[in-house]
This record gives C-alpha cells, sequence and structure tokens, in this order.
C-alpha cells in the first residue's frame, strides 16, 4: 500500500533539534520529487517549551497546510499526549522506547542503542525517511550537504546512525503506507516565504536594509545579510525601528532601493516615517510579517489583523501599494513589483505576510532570472537642467528624480510641505497644489493594480473570499466543497490596496454565497471591500487563535454556521 | 574656486540677534575653507528653528522628521560615501526626540559631521525646557523649574570615545568656523556641540553669558588624551570650554564594511548572475 500524501509531525522542546530533522526531511521530500507544505509553530523561547514542524507531502501540487497527522514524530512524551487526537486512521507515532508509551499504533525506537544522545535526531530522520519511502542515499546526501563542512569531525558517525537506523526501521515489519513515488520528478528549489521575499528583493536590485529584529520578520534581513558581500548591498542592524525606516528614508533618498522588514509592534513605531516617505516622495519597501497583537500577542504565532494598521499607517494623506503574497512564489515575484511601484510612485510600499508564510517552506519551480531587470533609481546622469528641482508638477504627479551627489544638480527634499524647489512653504495655495499633485500618483499605482485571482466555477453558489497567505486554504477547502451539485469558486487577494472594484465587484455580485476568509476577527479584509463598494459579505470565517486557516477549518466553520 | 556667494543668501525666519545666524555663517565658511562646492554636500536635519538652517544655503538637502536628522544622514552616507554629510539641528532634535539615534551614531563612527545648534531650550514650539535646559529654569511647561539634571552631550560622546568632539559658541564665529573645517576633514563621526543664545526664549543662557564662561582650549591641550578630555567635558558653569575636545583615530564604519571598501553602494550594479548561484543553493 502506498499513500498519495502524508501529513508529517515532529514534536518536541525547542533544542531538541527538531527543526534540523524537518529541513533535512523536506530537503530530501524535495529533491525526491514530492510537493511539501511546512508548517512551523513554536514558543517565544529558546529551549522547552512545545515546538511542531509539520510537513505535508504528496507527488501532486498541494499549497495548504493539512490538520490530520499520518505520522507523529514525538521526541518527548508531552507531544504524544497534546496530538493524539490528530492521529489519521492508519497513523502511527514515533516515540522513544524509554517514554514507555503503549499503543499498538505506536513504533517504539530504541534511541539510545542506535545512537549517543546527541545523535537522536539523526536516529529519527533515519527512522522516519525510511517510513516516507525516501531512499538512503538521498537523504544521505542532504545530511552531508549541511553538516559535513560544518562539522567534518562527525560527518562519518552522522552517515553510520542514519544508516543504522534507516536499517532498524526497515527490520521491524511497521505497518504504515509509504508515499507513492512522485510522478513528476524535476528540480525544485526549497524555499520558505521569508527567504523569497530576501531572493526578490535581491532581483530587483536592493541594495540597503536597515532593520530591529522581530519575529517573524528577521529572517529577511538575515537572508540578505548572508548575502551582503556577494550581492553588494548594505544590512544594518538599528537601534530601534524608527532609525530602521528614517536610514532606509535617508539610502533611499541618495539613490540605493531599500528595504525595512518588521513586525506589528516595530512597524507601529515606524509609522511617522511612513508618512515621511510619502511627504518627501521618497520609494521605500517595507515588509509587515504580521504576528498576533495587540501588543507583544503572541509573538512566534500567526496572524492576519495588520491590514487595516498598515493600510492608514502614517499621518496625513499619501499614496501606497499594498501586496498580500499568498504562496511562496508569490513572495517573490511581488516583492519585485514592490520594488517597481515604490520607485514609479515615488513612495511607501508594503508587503503583508505572516508568520505561517515566512516559516512555510514548499517546493516551488526555480524562478528565470532571465531578462529580468533591476529597479531604476532615478535619472543619475549629469546632464539635467540646472537649476534641478526636486518636485515639478506634472499630470501623472511623478516628477523626474534625480540623486543628490550624482552631478551638479541639487536636490532638496523633506517632509515639510514644500513648493517645486523643496524649501518650506507655508503658501496655502502651494499646499493645495502639492497634495494634489502627491495624490495623483495613486493613478500609477492603481494602473499597476495585480487583479484578484478568480478560480473555480464560474458563478458560483459559493466563494471563498480571502488576502495573502490563506491562499492555498481556500483553494483546497473549495476543491472539497465541489460536488455536482455545489458550484465552488475562489478569489485571492494579492494585492490589497488600492482596490480595483471593476476587478472583482461582478465576481462577488454574480455569486450564490459569499464569504470572506480571514486570520482575524473583525474581518478587515471584508470591512474594506464594503468600505470601498458597499458589497455586503454574507459570512465571514475568521481565526484568531494563533493557527494559520486550514482547509479543515474552513469546511468546519462552515458546517457550524 | 568655491566661494561663500556660491552658498547663496537666503532669507531666514530667525529672530534678530539668534545665534542661528551666525551658525549658518560659520558654516558656510568652514565649508568655503574646505574646498566643498555645494553639490558634494548634504545637509539633513530634523524639525527645529535650528533645524531650518539647511533651507539658508545651497547644497543638496533632506530635512526630515523631529528627531530623525542622524538616521537619515546615516543611510545617505552608507548610500553613497561621496557626499559630505552634515547634520544640523538642534538640541531637543539631536539629544531629546533623538537621543538614542546619537548614542548609536557615537558607536558606529559612520564619517557624518553632527552640529548641534544648543540654545538649552526649545525654540520653535515657544520656549519649553529642553534636554540641556538648567536646572531650575522656569518655563509654563516647567512652572517650578526644571527638575532634571541636564544632558552633557560632550562627556557622554567623550566617555563613548567618539572620534571628535567639540564645543563651540556662536558668538566666537571664526573660531567656530575652524572647528567645522577640522570635522569635515575628520573621518568618522564628528560632534560639535554649538552654544547658541536665543533671544526669545532663554533669558539665562544669554549671549553676555555664554560670552563671560567661555575661553578656548589653551594650545598645549592635547585632544588625544581621553583623561584630560573626561576632565574638560565635565567643566561646564563659571567656565566653558571651547574646542576640539577629544578626538581619535577609531576606524570608520565604512573602512570596516566589506561592501563599502569598494566604493559608493549607489554606483554598484546588481549582479544576477550572482543571484542564480545563490538561489542554486536552495535546490
Ligand atoms: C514627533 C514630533 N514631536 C514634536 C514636534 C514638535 N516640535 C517641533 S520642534 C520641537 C523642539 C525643537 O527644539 P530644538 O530641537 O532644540 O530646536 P530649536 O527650535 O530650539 O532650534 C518640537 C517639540 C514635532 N515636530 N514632531
Ligand atoms: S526663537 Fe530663539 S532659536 Fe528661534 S529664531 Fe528666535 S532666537 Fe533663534
Ligand atoms: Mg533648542
Amino acid at each position: 500500500m502506498e499513500s498519495k500524501e502524508i501529513n508529517l509531525l515532529i514534536g518536541g522542546e525547542a533544542g531538541q533539534g527538531l527543526v534540523t530533522i524537518g529541513e533535512l526531511l523536506a530537503k530530501s521530500l524535495v529533491r525526491s520529487g514530492y510537493f511539501i507544505v511546512v508548517t512551523q509553530s513554536y514558543h517565544s523561547r529558546i529551549r522547552g517549551g512545545h515546538n511542531t514542524y509539520a510537513i505535508r507531502a504528496s507527488g501532486k501540487k498541494i499549497v495548504a497546510p493539512r490538520e490530520a497527522v499520518d505520522l507523529l514524530v514525538a521526541l518527548n512524551p508531552e507531544t504524544v499526549a497534546l496530538h493524539k487526537s490528530e492521529i489519521s486512521a492508519g497513523g502511527l507515532t514515533i516515540v522513544d522506547t524509554a517514554f514507555k508509551t503503549t499503543s499498538d499504533k505506536c513504533l517504539q525506537v530504541p534511541y539510545l542503542e542506535l545512537g549517543e544522545k546527541q545523535f537522536s535526531n539523526v536516529v529519527a530522520l533515519g527512522v522516519v525517511s525510511f517510513l516516507l519511502g525516501l531512499e538512503l542515499e538521498m537523504v544521505g546526501k542532504a545530511l552531508d550537504d549541511a553538516f559535513g563542512k560544518k562539522a567534518p569531525e562527525i560527518a562519518e558517525k552522522n552517515m553510520q546512525i542514519l544508516q543504522e537506523s534507516y536499517r532498524w526501521c526497515s527490520h521491524q515489519g511497521v505497518n504504515f503506507s509509504k508515499l507513492a513515488p512522485a510522478s513528476d520528478i524535476r528540480r525544485r528549489l526549497l524555499m520558505n516565504g521569508n527567504e523569497a521575499i530576501a531572493m526578490g528583493a535581491l532581483s530587483a536590485g536592493v541594495k540597503f536594509c536597515s532593520f530591529y529584529p522581530m519575529t517573524p520578520a528577521t529572517s529577511i534581513a538575515l537572508n540578505l545579510a548572508a548575502q551582503a558581500s556577494t550581492m553588494g548591498l548594505v544590512v544594518e542592524q538599528a537601534e530601534d525601528e524608527i532609525a530602521a525606516i528614517n536610514m532606509a528614508i535617508g539610502a533611499s533618498f541618495a539613490g540605493a532601493p531599500s528595504i525595512v522588514p518588521t513586525s506589528g509592534g516595530g512597524f507601529a513605531l515606524m509609522t511617522e516615517g511612513v508618512s515621511l516617505a510619502g511627504m518627501s516622495e521618497t520609494p521605500l519597501v517595507i515588509v509587515v510579517a504580521q504576528r498576533p497583537g495587540p501588543a507583544t500577542g503572541l509573538p512566534t504565532r500567526t496572524e492576519q489583523a495588520d491590514l487595516e494598521l498598515v493600510l492608514h499607517s502614517g499621518h496625513g494623506e499619501f499614496p501606497r501599494a499594498i501586496f498580500s503574497p499568498g504562496t511562496v512564489e508569490e513572495c517573490f515575484w511581488l516583492t519585485r513589483k514592490a520594488f517597481e511601484v515604490a520607485a514609479k510612485s515615488q513612495g511607501p510600499v508594503f508587503i503583508l505576510t505572516d508568520q505561517f508564510l515566512a516559516d512555510s517552506a514548499r517546493a516551488i519551480e526555480p524562478f528565470d532570472l532571465e531578462g529580468l531587470e533591476t529597479v531604476r533609481v532615478g535619472i543619475v546622469e549629469d546632464s539635467a537642467d540646472l537649476p534641478y528641482f526636486r518636485y515639478p508638477i506634472y499630470e501623472s504627479g511623478i516628477s523626474p528624480r534625480l540623486l543628490p551627489g550624482m552631478g551638479k544638480h541639487l536636490v532638496v527634499a523633506g517632509g515639510d510641505e514644500h513648493p517645486i524647489d523643496g524649501h518650506l512653504t507655508e503658501d496655502l495655495s502651494v499646499r493645495k497644489f502639492m497634495v494634489e499633485k502627491r495624490l495623483r500618483k495613486e493613478e500609477e499605482i492603481v494602473a499597476e493594480v495585480v487583479p484578484p485571482e478568480i478560480q473555480g466555477d464560474e458563478k458560483p453558489d459559493l466563494l471563498l473570499v480571502t488576502w495573502g497567505t490563506t491562499k492555498g486554504a481556500i483553494l483546497e477547502a473549495a476543491a472539497k466543497l465541489r460536488n455536482d451539485s455545489t458550484r465552488v469558486g475562489t478569489l485571492h487577494f494579492s494585492q490589497v490596496w488600492p482596490l480595483v472594484p471593476q476587478q472583482f465587484l461582478e465576481v462577488l455580485q454574480d455569486a450564490g454565497e459569499v464569504v470572506c476568509v480571514e486570520g482575524n476577527a473583525f474581518g478587515q479584509l471584508a470591512r474594506l471591500i464594503r468600505r470601498e463598494t458597499g458589497f455586503n459579505f454574507h459570512r465571514r470565517v475568521l481565526r484568531y487563535d494563533g493557527l494559520p486557516i486550514t482547509p479543515e477549518y474552513i469546511l468546519r466553520a462552515l458546517e457550524r454556521s | 574656486m568655491v566661494s561663500i556667494e556660491d552658498y547663496g543668501q537666503f532669507e531666514t525666519a530667525w529672530c534678530p540677534g539668534c545665534g542661528n545666524h551666525s551658525i549658518l555663517e560659520a558654516l558656510k565658511r568652514g565649508l568655503v575653507d574646505s574646498g566643498l562646492e555645494p553639490y558634494q554636500i548634504l545637509l539633513v536635519s530634523g524639525i527645529g528653528q535650528a533645524a531650518k538652517t539647511v533651507h539658508y544655503l545651497k547644497a543638496n538637502v533632506f530635512n526630515g522628521l523631529h528627531g530623525r536628522a542622524v538616521p537619515v544622514a546615516s543611510g545617505a552616507k552608507l548610500a553613497n560615501q561621496d557626499l559630505k554629510v552634515i547634520v544640523a539641528s538642534g538640541d531637543g532634535c539631536n539629544y531629546g526626540e533623538g537621543g538614542n539615534h546619537f548614542l548609536a551614531a557615537l558607536r558606529r563612527n559612520i564619517d557624518l559631521t553632527m552640529i548641534v545648534h544648543n540654545n538649552q531650550v526649545y525654540g520653535l514650539t515657544k520656549g519649553q525646557a529642553s534636554p540641556t535646559t538648567q536646572e531650575g529654569f522656569v518655563t509654563k511647561a516647567q512652572p517650578e523649574g526644571v527638575a532634571s539634571l541636564p544632558f552633557n552631550p560632550i562627556a557622554v560622546a567623550v566617555a563613548m570615545q567618539a572620534s571628535f568632539v567639540a564645543r563651540g559658541f556662536s558668538g566666537m564665529i571664526d573660531h567656530l568656523a575652524g572647528l567645522i573645517k577640522e570635522a569635515l576633514a575628520h573621518e568618522g563621526f564628528a560632534l560639535i556641540d554649538v552654544l547658541q543664545p536665543c533671544v526669545s526664549f532663554n533669558k539665562v543662557n544669554t549671549f553676555a553669558w555664554y560670552k563671560q564662561r567661555c575661553y578656548k582650549l589653551p594650545e598645549e591641550y592635547d585632544p588625544t588624551d581621553w583623561q584630560a578630555a573626561m576632565q574638560r567635558a565635565m567643566e561646564w558653569g563659571d567656565r566653558i570650554p571651547l574646542g576640539i575636545i577629544y578626538r581619535n583615530q577609531r576606524p570608520t564604519f565604512e573602512s570596516r564594511h566589506s561592501v563599502l571598501k569598494q566604493g559608493p553602494l549607489v554606483r554598484g550594479k546588481t549582479d544576477l548572475k550572482k543571484l542564480e548561484k545563490i538561489m542554486d543553493k536552495f535546490s
């Protein structure tokens, strides 16, 4: 017997190496041609607590996490207790013989016989690899790639224990159906959302990143820092978020395409800077990786509750764009797009992601960089007519941008109201012209808006609508709900501002029941769409317990209400 | 050759008799004496009376938020090291609202010149206490007199071994222009705290008050002697030392950064071939 898909969950304390096991399995699965969706859940601590690393793997493309667990790898007894209710029919729990767990659906692994304590994650890796049906060589290669160079002194030992554990498991006659071989085997990348944002930024020509560490945004800066010397950029840890955004504004003003990754609390500190980017017309990409608030909330969990914060951030009125990628691929392409829109509209552009997608590794097609362009940072040549003015008024609202110090011209910019020369003014007629000039730039942003993605049946009986990282969940829920008598469609917003009603209002109006699915308690997208179009959603499926929305969650919620 | 006329003449919004006029004059002279042309410099300010300085001479300018001049200047300098970047803003802006950035700048040692117009009061918002206001100073916001101890920027900078720490007085323009020239020539973060009478809101620390107390450091004073510098930094009251109080040759942030060592970021090109290789590591 073989399974079409397996949902594996590794649970244990922080410091037990479960992420290492998870990552090596993920790598081996992707290299073997499988699609995966990783969901990580962890406590805000470095040791102890209860953490999980879940991999859903399938030979077919999958896009959402699943709740039912087929293979539970319990690195401590607590994991068994916490997750036994989630085990699927035919599911199996892997425990240490020392736990003395009694259940016929348990595989008791004599960890200490197979390897010394510090190698117990290699033991788990060997056992699970066999059960999944992975080839030993494939897993061995992943292990060697990760640690062969880093810890050569234990490389041989690692390999030996891996082999022994794999073989040990093969002799147990465990009743568990392994994964059916992948049918569409080709080279794919294993990448999570934050890695894709960093890669997208690099491909766009990012030159400057300033940040203050905050989960789940930090890894964007760390991924950029790891490539800084190769790609020629500066990544600086600022003294606080206020400094971070103002540094990036300074760098961008001087001509370095800049990105600022942060999360809700840090972003709240940045909002005056957002307004400065709007007023000074400085391009800036800000990534807000959401986690549950208010205040410090649940620092390591997920939520989609900062749409309204980002939309309204910064005092005064100025245009902005907000992207909300739904997949790892979208993280890459929309980050590139964010840089383009920021450069074109000369102002702040946002990427809203969250802990779920930040940490969710997937198998993706390699990005084709052929022919991609890096972002244009203004006219750099020395040929400008002098004197140069930073803010002349044109129909589009966009003033040609020169960089300071790149010629004899002078660039005067700032956050006080200004006439075209950028100096201070309190002339109220100038004020009116300048407000209108800045706001006209929204038309440029609107012209570039990524339309929401409409999928599934046309004129459906049931339409599931969402934004950002909940995309996969509505797609898979829709597939489950669709049958001969029910037509089901989906609508996903990968850009939540500006909204262009012509792109979606008819779809909403033509559907039978329209349900907005979001990871927050207010139904923030639903409220926004109502405000902008007058359309009232018929139902809302909301989640705000810190976990990502799954297809099962949607199905349960629809049954109940 | 650049001349003072190249920096232009602008109408200012300052009170007659305000120390800012002289600081502006000294700044222009310092720039001219350094042989710098307007297009080679970037002036960054925050918000306040002092912060308006950047609008009164020809240069590249970024006039940002209250308290945030230093981070903007830092980012701009890292993006284009060819620019001479100068921060000009008030004591409230730099030591109060921007206090954390001031501390970080002392540590980072990016090649910036920071001129703090220290009138020991908030001018623009009409006379509230600033971080450097002296104890007991009565304002409408502090009707019982300021109870906090004044911030000593010089002592903090010397304690942090900032690479260039100086004090000037707007009433001694030649001396101040000389300090600005030295600061511009210094590689690394240079602080010049400038005592500046505010004729409208500071009736205690007046021109005469400063004039009576300020003295130039003697010729034989050695600004590389940290112990001696610390002593001078603590001197305030009857006598106030002016000049370069402390300096060292700490390496700049830029000189330690592998990418910045190769030249200005703005002139760097993105090599997508290299990115291709980086992405291969994800397979
Ligand atoms: C975030 C913020 N808070 C408060 C203000 C109001 N404000 C403007 S200038 C200023 C104080 C100015 O004092 P200082 O920096 O010493 O400059 P001076 O006017 O004395 O030259 C204040 C409180 C502001 N513009 N922004
Ligand atoms: S209020 Fe004070 S600081 Fe402002 S211009 Fe007048 S004298 Fe100068
Ligand atoms: Mg002041």
